[in-house]
């Protein structure tokens, strides 16, 4: 009974996938090309950026860049916390 | 951790500071080529950990302050703040320092791209910081279990435990 459920669950979830893997768009044609025509054409004029990579991380996005940094500081605090010395117990 | 042997150790003499030039080289080039602040940091920081594999423990604590690494990650987050924070008439992170203005560049004495670089710097400050920061507590719990007795070193060729 489980199994046929299984089953029954991978085909119809199967087919959804193959479904959805059809309504990609190809590879390198974007649906929506308003924003990176903007990027692109903005991240010299307004920016004054010449590696446009470098523009959004640390410019148009730089709150996320931001949110790096955070999770790094994260990152740090908690393997201070467990392995500052360690071994002591008092 | 014991120390590897002379092989190791003189790779370590010729090639460690090569790897901190190029770090910082890719830190302050973040705004022309591939590369910034996070690549460049790791690079820089990956010299704690081959100095440690080479040299072994106890060149290591006599080597390294955790204050310096420390004080690097502080200035690097704080930095990187106030830069952000400098655009703020216009929106946070707003690049104000290097706008051109009909094809002329304000402020000349600073980069051409303005924040942009300016922020790399800050963020390979704290990356170099978090990352050895991170080898260096590490590296110091595990000495506290096992006190290094066991650990590191060549079997064979080791001239350092004879």
């Amino acid at each position: 009974m489980k199994k046929t459920i299984f089953i029954a669950a991978a085909i119809v979830l199967g087919g959804l996938l193959c479904e959805m893997f059809e309504a990609i768009h190809p590879f390198g044609i974007p649906v929506n090309t308003e924003m990176d025509d903007y990027i692109l054409v903005h991240a010299l004029s307004d920016r004054s950026a010449q590696n446009v990579v470098t523009s959004m991380v640390f410019d148009f996005r730089g709150f996320d860049t931001l949110g790096e940094a955070a999770v790094l500081f994260t990152a740090l605090s908690s393997v201070g916390a467990l392995f500052r010395d360690g071994g002591k117990r008092e | 951790m014991k120390p590897l042997s002379v092989v190791v150790t003189s790779v370590c003499d010729l090639f460690a500071w090569f790897m901190i030039v190029f770090g910082v080289y890719v830190i302050n080039n973040g705004h022309n080529t591939p590369g910034g602040g996070f690549q460049g940091g790791a690079i820089v920081a990956t010299f704690l950990s081959f100095m440690l594999v080479a040299y072994g423990g106890k060149r290591f604590w006599a080597w390294v302050h955790e204050g310096v690494y420390g004080f690097l990650e502080f200035v690097g987050l704080v930095a990187f703040f106030v830069f952000g924070c400098l655009g703020f008439p216009n929106s946070f992170f707003y690049n104000s320092v290097s706008i051109p203005e009909g094809g002329k560049v304000l402020s000349e004495w600073l980069p051409y791209s303005g924040t942009i670089s300016l922020m790399n710097v800050a963020v390979g400050f704290e990356v170099v910081g978090a990352l050895s920061l991170v080898v260096i507590y590490m590296y110091g719990s595990l000495r506290m279990i096992d006190t290094g007795a066991g650990m590191g070193g060549e079997r064979g060729h080791d001239r350092f435990d004879r």
